[in-house]
C-alpha cells in the first residue's frame, strides 16, 4: 500500500512537471513574454526592472529556473489590474469556487447515487424511466444554458430565486460563506443546480448501469438466499460494488466541475475563481490567466490523487495487485 | 449431447435460406429498428441541410447591414418589420436582425467548427494511435502518457487558456478543439489495434516485408474503425457544446462569425429584461442539434456494441 | 409425519420478447428428512431453475405461475415473499456453482457470515462471529481467525466453495439446494468436497438436493435420482435402481455417455441432437424428435407413471432390461 501510494504521488509530481513546463513554454517560448507578462502600459523603466527580475534577458533554461523557483515560492507575477500577486487574487476568490463546487458535488452524488439505483433496480418501471430521460436530457443541455433556462424560469418568471451574485456572507472556518444565512442560501441553489445537474446525469447513468450488472451477479443472489433484508442486499452488497466506479467517476468528475464552474460563474455572475478567469481574459490580465492555470492543474492533480487513495480502500483488490506488481 | 452431434441432424424447419447482406447494410437495418434514432437522424440531416443552404434559404443576410434597420430592433416573434413588412416569426434582436436567419448562420458555423475539428481530431489521432500501437516499446508508453496527462484535465479548461493566450478566432476555436480531442481518437484506435497487433496475420504481413505503413494503415486501421465511430459520436456532440460554451464566455468566434453559442450570449443581457426570444430561440435550435447527434450516437453504439445491447 | 418438501406441479415461466419460455412444467417431487436428491438434467432442462423456485429466488422476467411447493407442509408459493424470508438461509440454505462469484468481493469474509447469523438470530456481533467460526472450522479451513478477516480474492476456489458451504450451515437448515457446487472446482478438490458435503449432512440431518448435469458425480452421493428434460422430470427412482436399470431413453443415454475408463477406444455413446428451445417445444413426448424409439404411440405426452416400486417413469417405451454390465458405471 505505501509503495503503491508513494508511486502514485511520484505520478501526480510529474504531471505537475510537465504541466509546468507547458505552461511555461505556452508564455516564454512560443509568445513574447514581455507582451504577456508586462503590462502595456508600463514604463520603460518599469519594463527593464521586471524583465531583470523575471530574467526575460537570459538563456532560456536560466528563465525556467526562475519561473520554477518564483512558482514554488507562491509567485506568479502580479495582476495588471489589481497590482496585486496574481496568486493572492485568486486565493481569495477560491472560497466561492469552492463552496459552489462541494455543494454541487454533494447535490449530484446525494440525488444521483439513490436515482441510478432505483432506476437501475426497476429499469422498466415508470420511475425508471422517467429518470432515465431526465438524465438524458441533462447530459445534452449544455451547461450554459442550463444555467439560462434556471435564470429565466426561477428569476424572471417565477421571480423565486436571486439571478446573480452571492448574497450575504458569513464566515465560516475562515472563509466566506453563504451557505449559512438565508439570503446567501438563495444565492447558492441556483447556480448550485446548474453545475450539479450534468453530473449529477453522469452518476445516474453510472449508477443505473452499474446496479444492473451488479444484481445479475450471483453474489447478489447468494445473499438473498441467505435471508438477508432486501434494504441491506441494496444498501451493503450492491451499493459499495458500485460505489467503486462512482467514486471513480466522481473524482474524475471533480476537477472538471472546478472548471465548469467558470461557465457557471459567468451565467450567475457568482465571484469565484472562474469567473476572475473569464474576467481577467477580457482585460488580458495574463499573469492571473497563468496563475490560475498553476493553481487549477494543482487541484486537479491533487483531487486524482486523493480519488486514486480513496479508491484502493474501496476495493481490497486493488491495493493487492498493486503491491504485488 | 456434444456439438459435434448436431452437424448430422437437419434443423428442425429444414434448411433455412440465410441472406448474407454487407455489412453496412446490416448495420442500416439495425439502425433503423429503433423509431427514435431514426427520427434523431431525420432531425439531424435536416439541421445540417439548413446549415449547408443557410445563404440559399435564410430570409435575410444577417451579416449584410444594408439590409439590417434599427427601427426592427427588439421585435417579438411574429411581429413584422416596419420597412419591408416582412415577418419576423422568431423576432429580431436589438439591431433589428431576423432570428430566423441569425440562426441558420449560426448553426452553419456551429457546424462547420465541429465538423472540421472533428475530421482534424480523428486524422491526428488515428495515425499517433496506430503508430503507437504498431511499434509499441518506448514510442507507445510515451505517447500514452501524454495522452494520459491531457485527459486527466477537463477539455474545456484546456481550450479555455489555448483561446486565452491565442485569442479569439473562427481558426483558432478549431485548433483548441483539435487539441483537446485527439487524445480520446488516438487512445481508442491504439488499443483496438494493439489488440490486432498481436494477431498471426500481422506478423505474415511482415514477413512478406510489406512496408510499415502499409500495414498500419491497411491491415491494422481498418479494425479500429467500429471503436472510432463510437467515440466520434460521443465526441461530435461534445465538440458542438464546448464550442458553444467558448463563444458564450466570449473567448470562441469573434463577433463577425456568430455561431450559435454566440448568439445566446449576446442575447443573455436581454433574457433579464424580458426579451427571451433573442437567447432561447438560438439556445432550442443548439439543444435539438445536440439531442439529435445524441439519438443517433446512442443508437450507433448499440448497433456498433453488441456487448452493451441489453 | 410430513416429507419435508413436496412440490406439486410447479410451473415456472419467463415471459420473453419472443413468448413465454416454460422452464419448468409441472414438476412435482417429494424430499424425505436427511434425505439426499440428486436432480439430474443437461443445461436448459429447468434443474436450477427448479431450485431457485424452492427458494422463491426467480428474477423477472421469471416467475412461480403456478403449483405448491410444500416446506413442512406450509404452502411457499402461496406465502409470498414474507414466508420465504423467514425459510431462506435459516431453514434451507442454498450453495452455487461459482464459488468466484457467490462471495461478495468487496465485504469481508466476517461481514458476509455475521450479517447472515443476524439475519435469522438475535445475537450480538462476538456471538455470530464465534459461530462463523465455529462453521469454518467444521467445512475444514485451518486457522479461521485469521481467514474471517481476509476478502473473498484471498482465498483459492475450493477454499471459496468451503466458505459458501460453512455459510450454508451457520443456521444447521433443513434442506440445502446445491446447484452444481463442484463443476468449477478441479477434480480432486471436487472428490473432497462431495465426501465433506455428505458427511455434514449426515451428522446434521440435513437434507440435499444436489443440481448436477454430472451423474458420475451424483451417482455416489445420492439416495435417489430424478432426471429433467425439457422442464419436466422423466425418470424418477433410487439411485442404484436408476443406474442399474434406466427406463427411460434419455436416461440410458446420459449413463451411456459417462466415460467408463475400462477398454480404451470403445467409442463413448452420443445422445443425437441438442436440447430443444424452451420457446419451439415439440408436440408429444418431448424428448421424442431425439429418441431411438421414438414412434406415433410418442405423440400425446406420456404421463410420469409408475413403472415399479419408487420408480416413476415418462415413456411409453421404456427399456425394462438392466444394462449390459459393462455399460454401468462403477
Amino acid at each position: 500500500m505505501i509503495v503503491y501510494l508513494i508511486r502514485r504521488f511520484g505520478q501526480s509530481v510529474l504531471s505537475i512537471a510537465a504541466m509546468a513546463v507547458l505552461v511555461f513554454l505556452g508564455v516564454y517560448a512560443i509568445g513574447n513574454p514581455i507582451d504577456v507578462l508586462i503590462n502595456p502600459e508600463a514604463t520603460q523603466a518599469e519594463i527593464a526592472a521586471t524583465t531583470a527580475r523575471l530574467g526575460l534577458d537570459r538563456p532560456l533554461y536560466e528563465q525556467f529556473g526562475i519561473f520554477v523557483w518564483n512558482a514554488l515560492h507562491g509567485d506568479l507575477g502580479n495582476s495588471f489590474v489589481y497590482g496585486r500577486p496574481a496568486v493572492d487574487i485568486i486565493l481569495d476568490r477560491l472560497p466561492a469556487t469552492m463552496e459552489l463546487a462541494f455543494v454541487a458535488l454533494i447535490l449530484s452524488v446525494g440525488l444521483g447515487v439513490p436515482l441510478g439505483v432505483w432506476a437501475g433496480l426497476r429499469p422498466d418501471s415508470i420511475a425508471g424511466r422517467t429518470i432515465m430521460g431526465g438524465s438524458i436530457l441533462g447530459f445534452s443541455l449544455p451547461n450554459f444554458w442550463q444555467g439560462m433556462l434556471l435564470i429565466l424560469i426561477f428569476a424572471v418568471l417565477l421571480g423565486w430565486l436571486p439571478a446573480g451574485g452571492r448574497g450575504e456572507t458569513t464566515e465560516f472556518l475562515g472563509m466566506r460563506v453563504s451557505f449559512l444565512t438565508l439570503d446567501g442560501l438563495s444565492h447558492l441553489i441556483l447556480p448550485a443546480i446548474n453545475l450539479a445537474l450534468f453530473k449529477m446525469s453522469l452518476i445516474i447513468r453510472l449508477a443505473r448501469a452499474n446496479t444492473r450488472e451488479v444484481c445479475l451477479q450471483d453474489y447478489v443472489k447468494f445473499a438473498r438466499a441467505k435471508g438477508l433484508s432486501g434494504r441491506r442486499v441494496v444498501l451493503v452488497h450492491i451499493l459499495k460494488n458500485i460505489m467503486i466506479p462512482v467514486v471513480t467517476i466522481i473524482g474524475l468528475e471533480l476537477g472538471s466541475m472546478v472548471a465548469f464552474a467558470i461557465v457557471t460563474e459567468t451565467v450567475f455572475a457568482w465571484p469565484g475563481m472562474g469567473k476572475l478567469l473569464i474576467d481577467s481574459i477580457n482585460l488580458l490580465d495574463r499573469p492571473v490567466i497563468v496563475a490560475y492555470l498553476m493553481l487549477t492543474v494543482l487541484i486537479i492533480v491533487t483531487i486524482n490523487f486523493v480519488v486514486d487513495v480513496i479508491y484502493s480502500l474501496l476495493d481490497p483488490r486493488i491495493g493487492l495487485s498493486e503491491m504485488k506488481g | 449431447m456434444t456439438d459435434a452431434a448436431t452437424d448430422d441432424i437437419p434443423a428442425p424447419d429444414g434448411p433455412v435460406a440465410v441472406k448474407i447482406d454487407s455489412p453496412a447494410k446490416r448495420f442500416a437495418r439495425e439502425f433503423a429498428s429503433d423509431p427514435i434514432a431514426v427520427v434523431g437522424l431525420i432531425l439531424f440531416v435536416l439541421i445540417a441541410l439548413i446549415a449547408i443552404f443557410a445563404p440559399l434559404i435564410a430570409p435575410q443576410d444577417p451579416y449584410d447591414l444594408a439590409q439590417l434597420s434599427i427601427m426592427d430592433g427588439g421585435l417579438q416573434p411574429g411581429e413584422s418589420s416596419f420597412g419591408t413588412g416582412m415577418t419576423f416569426w422568431l423576432g429580431t434582436d436589438t439591431q433589428g436582425r431576423d432570428m430566423v436567419s441569425a440562426i441558420m448562420y449560426g448553426l452553419r458555423i456551429s457546424l462547420f467548427v465541429a465538423a472540421v475539428s472533428l475530421g482534424l481530431a480523428i486524422t491526428i489521432g488515428t495515425v499517433i494511435g496506430v503508430t503507437a500501437a504498431y511499434f509499441g516499446g518506448k514510442i507507445d508508453s510515451f505517447i500514452m502518457r501524454i495522452v494520459d496527462l491531457q485527459l486527466s484535465f477537463p477539455a474545456i479548461l484546456i481550450a479555455l487558456i489555448l483561446l486565452a493566450l491565442l485569442g479569439r478566432g473562427v481558426d483558432k476555436v478549431i485548433l483548441a478543439l483539435v487539441i483537446v480531442q485527439w487524445a480520446y481518437y488516438a487512445r481508442t484506435v491504439r488499443s483496438s489495434a494493439i489488440v490486432e497487433r498481436r494477431k498471426d496475420y500481422i506478423d505474415a504481413a511482415r514477413s512478406l516485408a510489406l512496408s510499415d505503413r502499409r500495414i498500419m494503415f491497411r491491415h491494422l486501421l481498418p479494425n479500429c474503425v467500429p471503436p472510432l465511430i463510437v467515440v466520434a459520436t460521443v465526441q461530435i456532440a461534445q465538440a458542438i457544446a464546448l464550442e458553444a460554451t467558448l463563444s458564450f464566455l466570449g473567448v470562441g468566434v469573434p463577433i463577425t462569425e456568430p455561431s450559435l453559442g454566440l448568439l445566446i450570449a449576446n442575447g443573455y443581457d436581454y433574457l433579464l429584461s424580458g426579451r427571451y426570444w433573442i437567447s432561447i430561440f438560438p439556445g432550442i435550435a443548439l439543444v435539438l442539434t445536440i439531442i439529435a447527434i445524441n439519438l443517433v450516437g446512442d443508437r450507433v453504439r448499440d448497433v456498433l456494441n453488441p456487448r452493451l445491447d441489453t | 409425519m410430513t416429507k419435508l418438501l413436496e412440490i406439486h406441479d410447479l410451473q415456472t415461466q419467463f415471459h420473453t420478447r419472443d413468448g413465454i419460455a416454460k422452464a419448468v412444467d409441472g414438476l412435482s417431487l417429494s424430499l424425505d428428512r436427511g434425505e439426499i436428491l440428486g436432480l439430474v438434467g443437461e443445461s436448459g432442462s429447468g434443474k436450477s431453475v427448479t431450485g431457485f423456485s424452492i427458494l422463491g429466488l426467480v428474477d423477472p422476467p421469471g416467475r412461480v405461475a403456478g403449483g405448491r411447493i410444500l416446506f413442512d407442509g406450509e404452502d411457499l408459493v402461496a406465502g409470498g415473499e414474507k414466508a420465504m424470508k423467514k425459510l431462506r438461509g435459516k431453514r434451507i440454505a442454498m450453495i452455487f456453482q461459482d464459488p468466484m462469484m457467490t462471495l461478495n468481493p468487496v465485504l469481508r469474509i466476517d461481514t458476509q457470515m455475521v450479517e447472515t447469523v443476524q439475519a435469522h438470530a438475535d445475537v450480538s456481533r462476538k456471538a455470530a462471529l464465534a459461530r462463523a467460526r465455529d462453521a469454518l472450522v467444521r467445512v475444514g479451513i485451518s486457522s479461521p481467525d485469521e481467514r474471517l478477516q481476509a476478502y473473498p480474492h484471498q482465498f483459492s476456489g475450493g477454499m471459496r466453495q468451503r466458505v459458501a458451504i460453512a455459510i450454508a450451515l451457520l443456521h444447521e437448515p433443513d434442506l440445502i439446494i446445491a446447484d452444481e457446487p463442484t463443476t468449477a472446482l478441479d477434480v480432486t478438490i471436487q472428490a473432497q468436497i462431495l465426501s465433506e458435503m455428505q458427511a455434514l449432512c449426515a451428522q446434521s440431518g440435513t437434507a440435499l438436493i444436489w443440481i448436477t448435469h454430472d451423474l458420475a458425480v451424483v451417482s455416489g452421493l445420492a439416495d435417489r435420482l430424478a432426471v429433467m428434460y425439457a422442464g419436466r422430470i422423466i425418470e424418477e427412482g433410487t439411485t442404484a435402481g436408476i443406474i442399474s436399470k434406466p427406463m427411460h431413453p434419455y436416461t440410458k443415454g446420459l449413463i451411456e455417455s459417462v466415460p467408463q475408463g475400462k477398454e480404451h477406444g470403445t467409442l463413448l455413446r452420443q445422445i443425437k441432437g441438442m436440447t430443444p428451445s424452451l420457446l419451439k417445444l415439440p408436440e408429444g413426448c418431448k424428448f421424442a424428435p431425439r429418441c431411438p424409439r421414438a414412434d406415433a404411440a410418442c405423440k400425446p405426452e406420456p404421463p410420469l407413471e409408475e413403472r415399479e416400486t419408487g420408480r416413476r417413469v415418462r415413456c411409453v417405451h421404456p427399456h425394462t432390461e438392466p444394462l449390459a454390465e459393462e455399460a454401468a458405471p462403477t
